[in-house]
């Protein structure tokens, strides 16, 4: 199928408008079905033994008792999922995660679960479970597990990347590095240089809606897994590794999801749902609590990096250089290295060079958060930024836009970027009325800039249209933030048909082909760029169903607002046949009509952000508020602008909550002290003004409609923006995120005594 | 489990006093709901008190306000007359949970919650609030700062269950005053806390003053140094610091995932003067 992709500047009917989303009644009403709200006949409720150190052999796991109580169906270990990962050291760690085999390496590790026929009887089982465990010493900071004393965590991890090979273990798996040109020399050609170092905490997506699925496997090797995910494709391939299952055997439908944010890309639960129906023969539902979600769930990681920026009086960087520590849990991943690639990626650098080292701590294992590692590099560069434009004694945005990347430039990480949206983001927030507006007392501005990849990949499509003329969309990619509505207004476009005859739904895995998860901002991108595809497919036979009612050569057909037309005078008197006449007709021309389409969504297009805030500080206590708000950001082309300035807002929202009051609390004991939404602190929405947003669109020259992803570059800039604000407030840098009224307070004392 | 809702206090002080198992009274349910939720307590008996006659009911009495153990706190937020006698323990009331939170907890359960941290509790003290303990062995009346006894833990016997707090009637120039620090706007818990009650005389000298904070030790402290450093003074500057100083001294706090010892000494100082400085105002002073 010839598709082509490009950008085409085409003028738009459907596409920018915004209308109600179809999903949207069911959800106000309480209709809509997520996780936890699917049942089935002679269900029993999992329930997850999770160890209570943070670091402990696993010496023996007696069940005997927990299975000999009445009511309980199936009891699992590490022993019911046997390692099937075949040297895939990747989903060994997954396999790990899931169930504990020799030792627990987080607060919160599941190391056995039971089946049971009601939560009671299920809770009163684990508690008879017996878990001997030798305690070892543990380590949850990232500078602390670097130390060559600190407890190890995997004696078998030694250093990748380095030039020469390790000949001793150590909790850093990878060092990684990024740049170009000479930061020695560039430095030198400096007049004014600004050396820093900035901690982050652990924060996690904080999504409402607890990790669910019911689980059914059956005697015949077939199963069924209803789950709240990101990425029921995926899930599928995971589990059925896991379990030993054929994938196809495997049908993996997804609820409604309320919220993932990252977190719900990796599986945890599931293959421990399906284990266990396995072993009981019957349905198990499996729902996390909110203590578990925080425990042993996906947080992001813990941060330490250091920035050191020299630049000319003029105000043209010379040089930049970045070291940044992430945690990734007790296993291997590559967070800094994500970080190292987007540190610098908003500026045009000469000289410039990023080092990623990856961190085992006794967390638990760090999943993907919205634009994953790059707001705490952001934090750290665009903080240094700030502070080096004010020692040059140059206006922030004017620094920014003098040193911003544009098309041409050779990124940071690599690539020479085609068409972009920095130095447009930043001249829009330069005239924007925010930047003008006066300060009270004790009241600060900030600004930052935001980079992030997106993604695109494998991507699968069907459009179905109905004897009445009516049109289903089947897409793949889970809807987590209004995508069937903007789906439905791209295949409304392409049809020449009115939003209101169209639904889309989320097929499951059995119903179409696989689809990669919704990350890297690609579900809208991906699948709309499939949608066109498909509805380009659909209006093909259309057309072809059109010339054989005219008995005219299908060549001469166009198709048109909705409408087949025979093109040429000599059809002058044939008056045009609509979608729901040629479909009406369909059972006579050749059966259902349907457009499909399978591609690999190539080019996403990267992103760029500009955020301005204000921010009040109150000197005596530390307490903020966060005043005003305002995001700029280039989406490429909005097609449902309502759902895009969502993604603006929410990721905005979700940045201030990190950058003042969301941490993991860890004890000394290397347990979790606030794994609940009380001390776990997200914003309320008392604590939120309303944010402001500015849709720029740069189109993405890869894309029919110039769509780039939206979803995950609105949090990047915020934890630098709002750290600059409350910076330029209390009158003291704030290098430590969360800024806490604790943290801000002993600042400001610091300052005060000199 | 076994739900009771009796209608006498008699009943509930048997059933409680007879019960052999772990036992827990029902009022709004905002504590004992979440932690039946959490696993942390399992009672065999729940005993609810809210259709106990006069539980549900603000009374004015001669002597001043009684206020029946299962009165939500949204109640007390529309009570006319207790607003306007009483607002520093009305808005420390309101402060609780959230607005679905307030309007199913009450003052006592809060009391009795024992916590450290609870909001009204600082304010009551601060009030002089008594309560009335019914129990197997007839009835008392003790001021509400005896009832905690360190986190989690009060001073009532098996089978007593408080069935109101009486607040005095106000004479003139009366005012109190009730502030919490919190990271966030709403829907959290004290890091520190201040509530204050003056009375001053015509010409806005102190006369009488109780000061207590709340999250500065093990239980809510009524701090008799403060008080005294406020008596037979106006609210100038040095009588404000002295109260900062005082009440940061007085503190006994600990560092915890809600804050650090340094944070509380000194928060607790800056409360006390805003919420003095508040109090102050509502008697009249100026």
């Amino acid at each position: 199928m010839n598709f082509d992709p490009r950008f085409s500047g085409r003028k738009f009917a459907s596409v920018g408008t915004r209308p109600v989303r179809p999903d949207g009644v069911d959800k106000v009403t309480g209709r809509a079905r997520y996780g936890a709200d699917f049942n089935m006949a002679g269900q029993l409720v999992g329930r997850v033994l999770r160890s209570p150190h943070a670091h402990a052999i696993i010496k023996k796991i007696d069940t005997s008792k927990a299975e000999k109580l009445s009511g309980v169906k199936a009891v699992i270990t590490a022993k019911d999922l046997p390692d099937l990962t075949d040297g895939d050291a990747g989903m060994y760690d997954v396999l790990d995660n899931c169930m504990a085999r020799t030792k627990a390496l987080y607060d919160g590790h599941a190391v056995a679960a039971v089946a049971a026929v009601d939560a009671r009887t299920a809770r009163q089982a684990l508690k008879l479970i017996e878990v001997d465990y030798e305690v070892l010493p543990h380590v949850t900071d990232v500078d602390e597990a670097m130390q060559h004393h600190a407890p190890l965590i995997n004696e078998a991890t030694f250093t990748e990347g380095l030039e020469e090979k390790p000949v001793k273990p150590s909790n850093v798996t990878k060092r990684s590095q990024f740049g170009h040109g000479d930061v020695h020399q560039g430095f030198g050609h400096a007049d004014h240089i600004i050396e820093r170092s900035f901690k982050t905490e652990q924060t996690h997506q904080g999504y409402i809606e607890p990790h669910a699925c019911v689980a059914s496997v059956n005697l015949d090797g077939t199963a069924e897994l209803w789950v709240c995910t990101q990425g029921h494709f995926v899930y599928r391939q995971h589990c059925a590794q896991l379990l030993g299952l054929e994938a196809s055997k495997l049908r993996v439908t997804s609820s409604e999801i309320g919220g993932g944010f990252g977190g719900k890309t990796h599986v945890w639960a599931e293959p421990v749902a399906l284990a266990l129906s396995r072993k009981a023969g019957r349905p198990v539902k499996l729902v996390m609590t909110r203590d578990e979600v925080f425990r042993a769930s996906g947080p992001t990681s813990a941060t330490s990096i250091d920035v050191k920026i020299g630049a000319r009086k003029d105000g043209t960087i010379t040089a930049a250089e970045a070291t940044l520590r992430y945690t990734s849990g007790p296993y291997a991943g590559t967070w800094a290295e994500i970080g190292a690639m987007t540190a610098f990626a908003c500026y045009k650098l000469d000289n410039v060079k990023t080092v990623g080292y990856e961190v085992l701590v006794n967390r638990p294992k760090t999943a993907a958060y919205r634009a994953p590692s790059a707001p705490m590099a952001a934090f750290a560069v665009e903080s240094a930024i700030d502070e080096l434009a004010k020692e040059i004694g140059i206006d922030p945005v004017e620094f920014r836009i003098k040193n911003a990347a544009q098309e041409g430039t050779r990124s940071s990480y690599g690539p020479v970027y085609g068409p972009i949206g920095i130095g447009p983001t930043l001249e829009a927030a330069k005239n924007h009325p925010h930047m003008k507006a006066p300060l009270k007392a004790n009241q600060g501005r900030g600004m930052a800039c935001g980079f992030w990849f997106n993604f695109g990949g494998q991507t699968c499509v069907d459009l179905n249209i109905g004897m009445d003329g009516s049109v289903s969309l089947a897409v793949g990619t889970v809807d987590v933030g209004g995508s069937r509505a903007s789906l439905s207004l791209v295949a409304a476009e392409e049809l020449g048909i009115d939003y209101s005859q169209l639904k889309a739904i989320v097929a499951d895995t059995s119903s179409l082909g696989y689809n990669d998860m919704t990350d890297g901002s690609r579900g809208t991108f991906s699948s709309s760029m499939a949608t066109i595809s498909a509805a380009r497919n659909a209006i093909k036979i259309l057309r072809d169903r059109a010339a054989q009612m005219w008995d005219v050569p299908v060549d001469d057909v166009i198709w048109e607002k909705g409408h087949a037309i025979a093109k040429g005078e000599k059809y002058g008197n044939l008056s045009p046949l609509s979608l729901k006449e040629i479909a009406a007709q369909s059972g006579k021309t050749g059966g259902p009509i349907a457009g499909h389409s399978e591609l690999v969504a190539d080019g996403a297009g990267v992103s760029f952000a500009t955020h301005i805030c204000d921010i009040e500080v109150d000197p005596q206590t530390g307490a903020t508020r966060v005043i005003r708000y305002t995001v700029v950001q280039d989406a490429g082309k909005a097609v449902h602008p309502t759902y895009v300035e969502g993604q603006y807002q929410g990721g905005a929202a979700q940045g201030i909550g990190w950058a003042l009051n969301e941490e993991y609390i860890y004890g000394k004991d290397g347990r979790l002290q606030n794994p609940g939404f009380l001390d776990y602190r997200i914003p309320v929405c008392s604590d939120l003004p309303m944010i402001d947003t500015q849709i720029l669109e740069i189109p993405n020259p890869n894309h029919p409609y110039g769509v780039r992803g939206v979803g995950e570059t609105s949090i990047v800039p915020p934890l630098a923006a709002i750290a600059n604000a409350v910076s330029n407030a209390a009158g003291v840098r704030m290098t430590h995120i969360p800024m806490s009224p604790p943290r801000i307070l002993a600042a400001i004392e610091a300052e005060r005594k000199g | 489990m076994r739900y009771i809702r009796p209608l006498s206090i008699e009943d509930a002080v048997g059933e409680l006093a007879k019960a052999v198992g772990p036992a827990a009274i029902l009022a709004g349910g905002s504590d004992l709901l979440v932690r039946m939720k959490g696993g942390f307590v399992e009672p065999e008996l729940i005993v609810d008190i809210k259709r106990i006659g006069g539980f549900s009911d603000i009374t004015e009495t001669a002597d001043g306000f009684r206020i029946g153990a299962a009165v939500p706190c949204a109640v007390l937020g529309e009570h006319a007359a207790l607003k306007k006698a009483w607002p520093g323990v009305v808005e420390a009331a309101k402060l609780i949970g959230s607005k679905q939170v307030q309007g199913r907890c009450t003052i006592t359960g809060n009391l009795c919650n024992a916590s450290p941290a609870a909001d009204s509790v600082p304010a009551l003290v601060a009030a002089g609030a008594k309560a009335v303990v019914a129990g197997p062995s007839g009835k008392r009346t003790i001021a509400v700062e005896t009832v905690p006894t360190g986190p989690g833990r009060t001073s009532l016997a098996k089978g007593e269950i408080i069935e109101a707090i009486l607040l005095d009637k106000r004479p003139a120039h009366a005012g109190d005053a009730y502030l919490r620090f919190i990271p966030r706007t709403e829907m959290d818990i004290a890091v520190v806390s201040a509530g204050i009650n003056l009375t001053l005389d015509d010409k806005g000298i102190i006369k009488t003053a109780r000061v207590a904070l709340g999250a500065a030790a093990p239980t809510v402290l009524l701090v008799e140094e403060a008080a005294e450093a406020l008596i037979g003074r106006t609210l100038d500057d040095g009588t404000l610091e002295r109260l900062a100083k005082i009440c940061s001294g007085a503190c006994r706090p600990i560092d915890d995932k809600r804050g650090t010892i340094e944070f509380r000494r000194k928060v607790a100082g800056v409360l006390a003067q805003r919420v003095a400085a508040t109090a102050y105002k509502r008697a009249g002073g100026k």
